[in-house]
């Protein structure tokens, strides 16, 4: 048996992503909806994250949360592209044996922060994720919790929203995938929702990797920061 | 003497002096009464405001970053509220933490059935992994919160009341204890349920075990005090029969009957005070006697 110390870049790329994905659906094409997450995620673990295979468990590591755990196939293959999931166990998606479920279990899981499926559960948890860092005096590690646009009608998140804002919590970071999918909604509503909790917010492109860098990347002493990200609506057939 | 929640409110001040990795989280109920752990503690004594599936969800958050946190408000607010959050962030996530309840099931009968809660140790029992303290007296409760917040990354309850017995007993987070022992049955009370059980059985020839740790539940004590085709009278402090399965999972293998004694589900609608609503649940001495002797007739001395 042989042993490396090297680093090895990922095997992965980004686009190889409707490839793995197709591991888990049979399928390469992929509609909108399957999606919605693909770029914001990619850019985020490929450039942003300090997160790897190997510090998983590193008390100064990255946090991310998918508090959107439906439809999980595009979170699952970043982290196999990234190297957190063995690409042999994508094709197993769903089935009794898989770690991998129609919702993610962070039991299950390597490199998954929570498990998901029920709205409305992430952003809390970010923030006391955020709130425990900091008790520990771990005040560089950032924490992430990405939701969707319609999952904010879960009053649970505005709870954590309306806490973050005035707690000063400039380490927790919210990823709103907008894919137009809530049913009661205003135009803006989402921004102006974190703005007046004191957010710092910035809205993007979602599949502009370079407006999502920047957007990741903007600076916000003293406030927690939203990046929203627009996509396609996700019921654009039947909207018509 | 002070309420199990005052000392609550210095235990875990002092705990919070002494162990880096506890965090206290409030919603704004008992926070008058740690300021000085806020004041000394900014980081770790954290109050969310009037948000509770907040206070859950933040609770569990400071765990999984390796945190212990402890988790305080009235208990329909900690519990039955957001249960969700209960079930899935700290039991899905596998995550451990100690909630702390105050109020119960009839502390401020003239606040009304908004803040009662007898069905939260039942709630409870629909999840797996909790271990359920129910100090019946201020050092148990001390005692209790310690070894609860002690307990590694377990997933602890501790149910406070207003409601105490005179005394406190030696309680060790996982065993009954024999307050007295007799041949005519075993009569179970939990936590403040004590002072109540012990005037009902005055001069009865029976068992008492007392139990302020419910879960796990010391099946081994009640098999050993039961012996042989036993009748078991449990008395708690929550809803009547929350105990009642896990008797009769410790005593499967024996013949025997169960009674189960506690707060009824019908709502009242009465506000008054604790000792109007013990009665009205029939938890007062003379009730409990009445329904003791009724269940236990043929090992009942003659009068």
């Amino acid at each position: 048996m042989t042993t490396t110390t090297t680093v090895q870049a990922p095997a992965y790329g980004y686009a190889d992503l409707p490839r793995l994905m197709a591991l888990m659906t049979g399928d390469e094409k992929h509609g909108p909806a399957a999606t919605s997450t693909l770029d914001a995620l990619w850019v985020l673990y490929d450039r942003v994250l300090r997160v790897s295979p190997g510090t998983v468990d590193d008390p100064g590591r990255d946090r991310f949360l998918l508090s959107k755990g439906h439809g999980p196939m595009a979170y699952y293959a970043v982290l196999a592209a990234q190297g957190f999931v063995p690409v042999d166990v994508l094709p197993g998606f769903g089935s009794y044996d898989s770690p991998l479920g129609h919702h993610p279990d962070r039991l299950l899981v390597p490199g998954a922060e929570i498990g998901s499926g029920s709205l409305g559960h992430g952003l809390p948890i970010g923030v006391g994720s955020a709130l425990g860092l900091r008790a520990q005096g771990l005040t560089d590690p950032a924490v992430w919790v990405l939701v969707g646009d319609a999952e904010l009608d879960e009053g649970s998140n505005h709870e954590a929203i309306a806490y973050a804002g005035p707690a000063g919590l400039d380490r927790l970071h919210v990823l709103v995938i907008d894919n137009s999918s809530a049913s009661h909604a205003r135009p803006g509503g989402l921004a102006a929702r974190f703005e007046a909790a004191g957010w710092s917010t910035a809205t993007v492109d979602g599949r502009d990797h370079e407006a999502l860098h920047a957007a990741y990347t903007t600076p916000h002493p003293g406030r927690p920061h939203a990046v929203i990200a627009r996509v396609e609506p996700k019921n654009v057939t039947a909207a018509r | 003497m002070d309420s199990m929640r005052d000392r609550f409110a210095r235990t875990v001040t002092e705990l919070l002096d002494q162990d880096p990795r506890v965090a206290l989280v409030l919603a704004e109920i008992t926070r008058d009464r740690v300021e000085e752990a806020e004041r000394r503690h900014p980081d770790r004594v954290i109050n969310v405001g009037i948000r509770e599936q907040l206070l859950v969800g933040a609770g569990a958050g400071l765990a999984l970053t390796g945190m212990r946190p402890v988790v305080h408000t009235f208990a329909g607010f900690l519990v039955e509220r957001p249960f969700e959050q209960v079930k899935l962030d700290f039991g899905h996530q596998g995550a451990g933490g100690v909630l702390v309840s105050a109020g119960g099931s009839y502390d401020w009968p003239a606040g009304g059935f908004t803040h009662m809660a007898p069905g939260d140790v039942a709630l409870l029992d629909t999840l797996d992994g909790w271990t359920v303290h129910v100090p019946g007296h201020a050092d148990e409760a001390e005692a209790l919160l310690r070894h609860a917040v002690a307990a590694g990354d377990d997933k602890v309850y501790v149910r406070l009341s207003e409601q105490a017995n005179r005394d406190g007993l030696g309680v060790d987070g996982t065993r009954m204890l024999t307050v007295r022992e007799g041949r005519g049955g075993v009569v179970i009370a939990v936590g403040p349920m004590l002072d109540n059980v012990l005037a009902a059985v005055e001069g009865l020839d029976v068992t008492v075990l007392y139990a302020t740790t419910v879960r796990p539940f010391d099946g081994e004590a009640l098999r050993r005090a039961a012996g042989d085709g036993p009748d078991v009278v449990i008395v708690e402090p929550y809803l009547a029969g929350t105990s009642t399965a896990a008797a009769n999972e410790a005593l499967q293998s024996v013949p025997h009957r169960v009674l189960g004694l506690g707060v009824g589900r019908r709502e009242l609608r009465r506000y008054g005070d604790m000792a109007e609503h013990l009665r009205a649940h029939g938890l007062d001495p003379a009730s409990l006697r009445a329904r003791i002797t009724d269940f236990l007739p043929s090992r009942m001395p003659a009068a």
